[in-house]
């Protein structure tokens, strides 16, 4: 039997994860706990790894904005548009200014549903399910204006090399106006909520704190580092497709708690709800692509490389695309938010309760499915291997070591 | 009357789920919890969340089942009580989807348990994913009917049932 002294330290590690009622997805915590409160916490992920880029790789170039664009399903249309925009970098290509504002408002749109989506879990996580369930429910509107302009509610693969690959009759605008509306005035309801509900605000305020030189230190993006105070929006600091054109606001919070991280996601919403609203006022006429057809788009890829950046829901998304000439890319490098965020945003649990983990970690966002990564084991040594990156770039090497 | 013949009467009236996402996109994952919402409503017909998997009756894979994964999904299925109905939810997970020839998948879900409900779609729409989880309630029924000819008196406890596994 053991006999607790009161100057004794007990460390208990507990495993949160694959399989969690508070976590949607395979990622497992393994959080150090000292009594309730946490010492020390760890990510482990790889749950999620399917070799996106090692299959880029091996298919065109065309083929490849359907691949990228299942990296994650929530936010499946940046990340088309990344991959575009990097390979229009690479061949020198113009977008015509109709095509530009349709990617916004389709970026826009998903960007709504993703933060009503992340609004909505948290209050499940919180406890709240009747707030789940309404927010749920309205966002099934954002999803049903989605399928509206793409053709589809999720992957629409809507984004293409020099263009987007459907255009939005005029017919539709008072549709969408319609019910865009409506979730502007259902959103004021749900605000009032966030800001003013007692249990909400027990529950997430002062709970997970990163101060502004903390979240520059850990490097996090997106409205984690915006709800500590740090004004930075890839839409702002380098302007793609029509965002230079569009007016709107940098929402920011000096708190840097769990709260802060959503009210800035609510703001956030409005200032996408009033850009949808001026992309619709303001649709230049035109072409959507800068050839007659989408089949007369050129088969032949020069040499060289090409850098796509845009504002992901989550944060700053980033694609590298290199091209030796050949109808396959070379080289296509994913840079996604959540990675940073998931794994440098571990230190705002430390010292937490164990209760506020889920609260935590939901207000990063997550999305386990654009940040996995993978590790080789060599089981007959028993040892992890390092890949220099030389050895990547081996074709044939790299084929020994996954087959 | 045996446990099983309570069971029968229960699993058609509330089947309760368990959605394990074993490497998917996230793509049918939100069009699984749109499925579980108001506009949908599949509460109508008793349809859950279970917090457990020894608490649930159906189990929604989504995911082409990475290799990672696969045993964790081995491991839930098996502490899942019999009868049981897996719904393999997503070109992902019927196949491998855009991602075949990967090297870190298995390609389906029926390579690693064994799948009564497919679901094509690249996601689903929340409608076809409710309908198969009414086809499910089906089979589920069906399965206990069958344990109660065969003369089951108790569903098997945690980790004896008898699984088909091959990887």
């Amino acid at each position: 039997m053991v006999t607790a002294n009161s100057d004794e330290k007990y460390v208990v590690e507990i495993p949160v994860g694959p399989q969690h009622p508070a976590l949607h997805e395979p990622i497992s915590l393994r959080l150090k706990v000292e009594g309730e409160q946490v010492v020390d916490a760890h990510v482990v992920s790889g749950y999620n790894h399917r070799g996106i880029e090692w299959l880029a790789e091996r298919k065109t170039f065309y083929q490849d904005i359907f691949l990228v664009a299942r990296t994650c399903g929530i936010c499946n249309a940046v990340h088309g548009a990344a991959y575009v925009q990097a390979v229009e970098d690479l061949m020198g290509i113009e977008v015509p200014p109709r095509a530009k504002y349709l990617r916004v408002l389709v970026m826009e749109l998903e960007r709504i549903h993703s933060h009503m989506l992340v609004l909505a879990v948290l209050a499940e996580v919180l406890g709240f399910d009747t707030l789940f369930m309404l927010m749920m429910r309205d966002r099934e509107r954002v999803m049903y204006l989605k399928e509206l302009v793409t053709g589809n509610r999720v992957h629409a693969d809507f984004m293409f090399i020099g263009g987007v690959r459907r255009d939005l009759p005029s017919d539709k605008k008072d549709k969408i106006l319609k019910h865009i509306n409506y979730i502007e005035e259902r959103m004021k309801h749900y605000e009032k909520i966030w800001a003013e509900d007692p249990i909400i605000l027990k529950r997430t305020q002062g709970v997970g704190v990163a101060s502004r030189s903390q979240a520059l230190l850990h490097s996090l993006v997106g409205p984690v580092v915006r709800g500590s105070g740090v004004r930075s929006d890839i839409r702002l600091i380098d302007p793609y497709d029509a965002y230079d054109e569009i007016p709107f606001n940098v929402v920011t919070r000096d708190e840097g708690d769990t709260w802060a991280r959503m009210m800035v996601r609510i703001g956030e919403i409005y200032e996408s709800i009033n850009m949808v609203k001026y992309v619709l006022e303001h649709l230049p006429s035109g072409p959507i692509i800068p050839w007659k057809t989408i089949k007369a788009a050129p088969r032949r890829f020069p040499i060289g490389e090409g850098i796509g950046r845009v504002e992901a829901p989550r944060g700053e998304l980033l694609y590298h695309v290199v091209s030796d000439g050949k109808p396959k890319p070379y080289r296509v490098k994913i840079r996604t938010p959540s990675l940073l965020n998931i794994h440098n945003g571990v230190f705002m649990m430390l010292d937490q309760y164990i209760a506020d983990i889920p609260a935590i970690f939901a207000s990063f966002d997550p999305c386990i499915s654009c940040m996995e990564r993978v590790i080789v084991v060599d089981n007959k040594n028993n040892r992890v291997l390092r890949i220099p990156w030389r050895k990547l770039a081996d074709r044939e090497y790299v084929e020994k070591i996954f087959r | 009357m045996g446990l099983i013949s309570v069971i029968r009467w229960g699993v058609k009236r509330s089947p309760w789920l368990l959605h394990f996402n074993t490497g998917a996109c996230n793509g049918c994952d939100i069009e699984v919890l749109a499925a579980i919402t108001p506009l949908y409503d599949p509460e109508r017909y008793g349809v859950k969340l279970a917090p457990s998997p020894r608490h649930a009756d159906i189990i929604v894979v989504t995911g082409l089942v990475t290799k990672k994964a696969a045993e964790r999904l081995k491991r839930i299925y098996d502490q899942i009580p019999e009868p049981k109905v897996v719904v393999a939810v997503g070109a992902c997970a019927i196949s491998g989807g855009v991602f075949q020839g990967s090297y870190s998948h298995y390609s389906g879900v029926d390579r690693v348990i064994p799948v009564d409900v497919y679901i094509p779609g690249c996601p689903p729409r929340p409608d076809a994913i409710l309908k198969g989880i009414i086809r499910a309630v089906e089979i589920l029924e069906e399965k206990a009917k069958k344990m109660e000819e065969l003369g089951v008196s108790s569903p098997s406890r945690v980790g004896e049932s008898a699984t088909t596994q091959t990887s």
